[in-house]
């Protein structure tokens, strides 16, 4: 399973905890990770992603063991740690004022 | 026995403030969506447990709230979860979080550009959700005026959306250019006579009239001068703030502009200042008293930049002559040091037979008066920032 940690006002929003877990086919990557995160989740359909474009919304960055992939391509696989469940994919609001 | 409940949207979640026809002691529920902008809360005509709540932010974009037991429980209309958000063919489902310009050649048109603060063309960008307008007689059907300005309508209870592209179409659209708020569709009038007949008000452009139900549209701004564009008679890009009908007499139309307030008794076709003796006539809100169709309320606000009341007085002015002649009413205000302001969709007047004016303040406050403005009492005075204010009278 995929641990994934949601900002404050998406928990709210999925009324999930802190972390939720997920299962994904195939390759881990940001987008299945995304993919299957909506697919548990629809009410975040469009919240961390653009629905039209897809592309991340400028105020949120994801980290994956303690490096930023905010700006990396949706395809890229991430690390072990992440796929083994060992490390969570951290979904972050950038802070920006109240 | 009859009662009101009032649905405050606030800077940081929405409330919910109930009481019965006397309207002293009052229920407050909230904040619901808490953190959350909620820029309006409204419900249906057709049936007042269905509410829409239009819940949105800069960080996580629109999100549509509906409730169907009156604002205690509240959910999205959208797909359901564990409901697959694609199609077989991999085409994402549609949701009622989605707002998306309509670009078909069928109805819509390529995606068209508007005037930018510095006189450039830039493309439409779709923000928020500034007011929902539920149908006269359908709870599924709504209409949504959102940022930037375009008019969508949902027919199937807020799960799916869908512009009405012939007013973002409209040839004048190159010429619509934001207000200091941003470009927004912020009123939506339906006609109690006439239900193919709608108005909508977008800053900065105009009024909008459409008989034809949505399809196609007409500027009707005759009349207005605006001494802030390059042509103060233009036929587009006036920063219209509000207008206000009352149901008996929907072609009789008074509107709050950025300067001057304005009424057509004609709908919309031509339009004649009635500021009259107001002390100042900038302001953002206007409306209409249930019973009395000539009767209307303002609340003159301190401009440019300032955008508080003049001398730090609130102070409503009501005209029962349909403008010109007002009267400023300030019983229970507070006439001293005070700098909130009134935002365009934060005043509403329920239909008691005593009828009750509402408004909500940037400072948090709430104001009641029961007795057609006469006198006020805050109803709540710490609210967050107050963006609107809605008013059902329940039986």
């Amino acid at each position: 399973m995929i641990r994934v940690v949601l900002p404050y006002h998406l928990r709210t929003l999925a009324q999930s905890d802190a972390e939720v877990q997920i299962a994904v086919a195939g390759a881990v990557t940001i987008c299945s990770v995304l993919d299957a995160l909506e697919t548990h989740y629809p009410m975040l359909r469009g919240t961390i992603r653009d629905h039209v474009t897809q592309q991340r919304r400028p105020f949120l960055r994801f980290f994956a063991c303690g490096e930023d992939f905010s700006l990396e391509s949706s395809d890229i696989e991430l690390p072990p740690k992440i796929v083994s469940g060992e490390e969570p994919f951290l979904i972050i609001g950038a802070i920006a004022g109240g | 026995m009859s009662g009101v409940r009032v649905l405050v949207g606030t800077h940081k979640g929405a409330f919910i403030l109930t009481s019965d026809g006397k309207r002293t002691k009052w229920d407050v529920s909230g904040p619901h969506f808490a953190g959350w902008e909620i820029y309006h809360v409204k419900g249906s005509p057709a049936d007042p447990n269905r509410l829409y709540a239009s819940q949105t932010s800069g960080w996580f974009g629109q999100i549509i709230q509906r409730s169907d037991d009156g604002g205690k429980t509240w959910f999205q209309p959208g797909t359901k979860p564990g409901e697959p958000t694609k199609t077989p063919e991999g085409f994402p489902k549609a949701e009622s979080n989605k707002f998306v310009y309509d670009t078909s050649s069928e109805t819509g048109k390529p995606l068209t550009t508007h005037q930018w603060y510095d006189g450039t063309q830039h493309p439409w960008e779709f923000k928020r959700v500034w007011h929902l307008e539920p149908s006269l007689t359908d709870p599924n059907t709504v209409y949504a005026g959102v940022e930037d300005a375009a008019l969508f309508r949902t027919i199937d209870g807020g799960q799916t959306w869908h512009e009405l592209a012939g007013l973002r179409g409209h040839g004048t659209g190159p010429k619509w250019a934001p207000g200091a708020g941003g470009m927004g569709l912020h009123t939506i009038l339906l006609d109690h006579k006439n239900h193919n007949r709608i108005y909508v008000a977008i800053s900065a452009a105009g009024v909008f009239r459409t008989d034809d139900a949505g399809k196609t549209w007409k500027p009707i701004n005759r009349g207005l001068r605006s001494e802030y564009i390059p042509d103060p008679n233009a036929e587009v890009g006036h920063c219209v703030h509000r207008i206000a009908m009352h149901r008996s007499r929907p072609n009789v139309l008074f509107m709050q502009k950025h300067w001057d307030v304005m009424r057509s008794d004609d709908a919309g076709e031509s339009w004649h200042e009635v500021s009259g003796n107001l002390p100042t006539d900038f302001g953002f809100v206007i409306d209409v008293h249930t019973h009395e169709p000539n009767t209307i309320y303002v609340i003159p606000i301190k401009s440019d930049s300032e955008h508080f009341p003049p001398e730090g007085k609130l102070r409503v002015y009501r005209s029962r002559s349909g403008g010109n002649e007002w009267e400023a009413l300030t019983k229970g205000l507070p006439q001293s040091d005070c700098y909130v302001n009134i935002l365009r969709d934060a005043m509403a007047v329920d239909s008691l037979d005593s009828c009750g004016i509402y408004f909500g303040t940037t400072g948090g406050q709430v104001y009641l008066s029961p007795d057609g403005g006469d006198n006020w009492n805050a109803i709540v005075s710490n609210l967050p920032a107050v963006f609107s204010v809605e008013v059902q009278t329940l039986q």
